[in-house]
């Protein structure tokens, strides 16, 4: 019976792919034809969704993107057999977009039926957790340490280093908690890995348990993505009914148990000391550190905190090794990063490359340049606190320290871009408008500052005492960045002064008063 | 202003207590049950809640009032969340809000005066590749635009 792929990611489903999908198998059934609907993740060419696939003798043809009404006129060019039609974009896997990609902890993404487990297995799936069932916990840890594996939320803190204090931290419980509280705009990695290949996480997931001594894991998902939460819920499920999770995992003895736990639609909680309080029931007020939640976490136990897509790529550096992971990748940031092109682009989607590849390669390689055709004026790079880029930066490699030398931030590796039309003074505001939101209010330079930020903002653009509120927005950036207790108050500045300090026209400001 | 819940509201919330109590953290998951079930959560549920988790009313109280999910009053059938951050506002968000305002005739956090739809903002739906989102109860869309944005609000109401 032939094949035919319709994404079931939410992206997907947001352009219309449930419609599609239906109307395929309606048309089927018209003609008489049998197929095999296969509801799969998304390749992340999102432009192109609903990016409907044909498996043939040759490999997967793609045709996209297609709405409900191109599907009788797909079906009269012989789509199920490869036939042409103006949305026939040839071999998936020869799409230039996808073939200049670095796809490790994506591997799968896209290609498989995300809730089968068989699928999952069939492609490499749970081969991880086998090599790691044979080792020690200090094994792994060195493995995952000799990896380069840095938290891929944004802290980028070694995976390995945080794994050796839990385990060398003894206690009667330890719990593995994951971060999946994205709330940066511009990122969607996180929702792609649990809704379109769920098994990857809890395979992570398991990996860390047995490697640290964790027998309870935690997945703190945003309120904000229902359609993972079913598919991770139900990919639990599976997962315990096979004896991937439960009390004798494969039948090695060793225990792991997984639970999804929604958040409740406060930024803040991605920190991870915020997170935990949330988890343990109370409001989400960031902690003191130390103690470590290495040390101290979830119920004052030992706990690993880590990113969706840290704990993903868990299973590929288990299955290949640590040296296959830290080959790729430039100075100190070993492996790949999962980059989300998003905002004013013409191409948006999910590009995985090791990595160096620099801004410029991303904007307009792979994004095609802007939506609106108007030239791209500026990048905003890790989400909402990240800093904002102008023209003059696109060559800088995607790594770590390079970012850091230009007082910008990876992230979790969203980009978006803004045209000509952005009023950089305006998302300046707002990114101490969102501060003021979100604020635990726990420490004063973001509670207070964030809401006095709004106002000096909007004094600078009214022209009120102008040279006099200009250094009052860069002395109250300095405080919150140096007196806030968590990157909330503390890198609210990093938009804020880079936008003016980039774009001082938008503030009032000649390029020459500005040499700050 | 707290008001008294019908018999039937207390079980309701009584059930939802009964099936989360014993989780480690229950406070949230009880909370997400009450509002699942009851489209919020009645300030006069927070004595039950207390009660059964060995909280202080001002502790469910504080909890409650933290998060954004959470809501205190009645919501209207429908949800309409609207993206308000950056991805969203590089394709167009404001107009598009501006839009959505004056269409329903309501502002944010308000309901419609047919109790159809409440307006809510919301900071990133991760479909930021297909910006501007919104969020319909679950049903999210992408590259809404001010003609896209009537159908939905209109197929909402046909729905309802």
């Amino acid at each position: 019976m032939i094949k035919v792929f319709v994404p079931r990611d939410s992206t997907a489903l947001s352009l219309g792919a449930d419609r599609t999908a239906k109307a395929i198998a309606a048309e089927a059934q018209k003609r008489g034809i049998e197929i095999e609907l296969v509801r799969n993740g998304s390749r992340g060419l999102f432009w192109l969704e609903p990016f409907v696939e044909v498996a043939t003798d040759k490999g997967r043809v793609a045709y996209a993107p297609v709405q409900p009404k191109d599907v009788p006129s797909l079906f009269d060019a012989d789509f199920l057999h490869a036939g042409a039609h103006p949305l026939n974009l040839g071999l998936t896997e020869s799409l230039n977009w996808l073939k200049k990609q670095q796809r490790l902890t994506f591997a799968r993404i896209g290609i498989t039926d995300p809730v089968s487990l068989d699928d999952y297995i069939a492609h490499d799936g749970y081969k991880g957790l086998a090599n790691a069932l044979k080792m020690s916990g200090a094994d792994i840890v060195k493995t995952v340490t000799d990896s380069g594996l840095r938290g891929r939320g944004g802290a980028a803190f070694p995976t390995g280093i945080k794994w050796n204090t839990v385990l060398n931290s003894p206690a009667d419980q330890k719990y593995i908690v994951c971060n999946a509280d994205e709330g940066d705009s511009g990122t969607y990695s996180d929702r792609m890995v649990m809704e379109d290949d769920p098994y990857v996480l809890i395979e992570g997931m398991t990996i860390a348990g047995v490697a640290v001594g964790a027998t309870q894991g935690y997945i703190y998902l945003r309120s904000e993505y229902p359609h993972a939460l079913k598919v991770l819920n139900e990919a639990i499920e599976k997962a315990n009914q096979a004896g991937y999770l439960g009390d004798n995992i494969c039948g090695s003895g060793k225990a792991f148990h997984l639970e999804v736990r929604r958040a409740a639609g406060a930024y803040v909680c991605g920190e991870e000391t915020s997170l935990l309080e949330s988890l343990e029931g109370k409001r989400g007020l960031v902690r003191f550190k130390p103690p470590l939640p290495a040390i101290e976490g979830l119920f004052g136990k030992p706990t690993v905190v880590n990113n969706v897509i840290s704990l993903a790529t868990i299973p590929i550096i288990l299955d290949k090794g640590a040296q296959f992971y830290a080959d790729y990748g430039m100075g100190r940031s070993r492996g790949t990063l999962p980059i989300q092109l998003a905002g004013n682009l013409k191409q948006g989607g999910l590009v995985e490359l090791a990595f160096g590849a620099t801004l410029r390669e991303l904007l307009y390689d792979f994004g095609g340049g802007s939506a609106s055709g108007k030239p791209i004026r500026a990048v905003q790079v890790g989400g909402p606190l990240g800093a904002y880029l102008p023209e003059s930066q696109f060559d800088t490699p995607l790594d770590y320290e390079e970012f850091s030398k230009l007082w910008a931030v990876l992230g979790h590796g969203g980009i978006v871009a803004f045209d000509d039309t952005v009023d950089m003074a305006k998302m300046a505001r707002y990114a101490f408008e969102f501060c003021a939101i979100e604020s635990c209010g726990k420490c004063t330079p973001c509670r207070i500052g964030s809401t006095r930020g709004v106002e000096v903002m909007d004094k600078i653009t009214s022209g009120k005492d102008h040279a006099k509120n200009i250094q009052l927005v860069r002395d109250l950036s300095d405080t919150m960045l140096n007196g806030s207790l968590c990157a909330l108050g503390g890198m609210t500045p990093y938009p804020v002064l880079s936008a003016l300090n980039h774009f001082p026209e938008d503030f009032g400001l000649n390029k020459k008063e500005v040499a700050a | 202003m707290t008001t008294v819940l019908s018999s039937h509201e207390s079980a309701q919330i009584d059930a939802q207590i009964q099936v989360h109590r014993d989780k480690p953290g229950a406070l949230l998951p009880v909370l997400h049950a009450i509002q699942d079930t009851l489209g919020y959560v009645p300030e006069a549920a927070y004595p039950q809640i207390a009660h059964a988790l060995a909280l202080s009313v001002a502790e469910v109280h504080g909890v409650v009032t933290f998060y954004h999910h959470f809501r205190t009053h009645p919501v209207g059938k429908h949800v309409l969340q609207v993206c308000r951050a950056e991805s969203c506002q590089a394709m167009g968000a404001e107009k598009l809000e501006a839009h959505i305002k004056s269409t329903l005739g309501i502002d944010y956090h308000q309901t419609t005066a047919d109790g159809a739809i409440t307006l809510e903002p919301v900071y990133c739906l991760g479909n930021c590749a297909c910006s501007p989102a919104v969020l319909m109860d679950e049903e999210l869309y992408g590259r809404v635009d001010s003609q896209k944005i009537v159908e939905i609000i209109h197929e909402a109401r046909v729905a309802s």
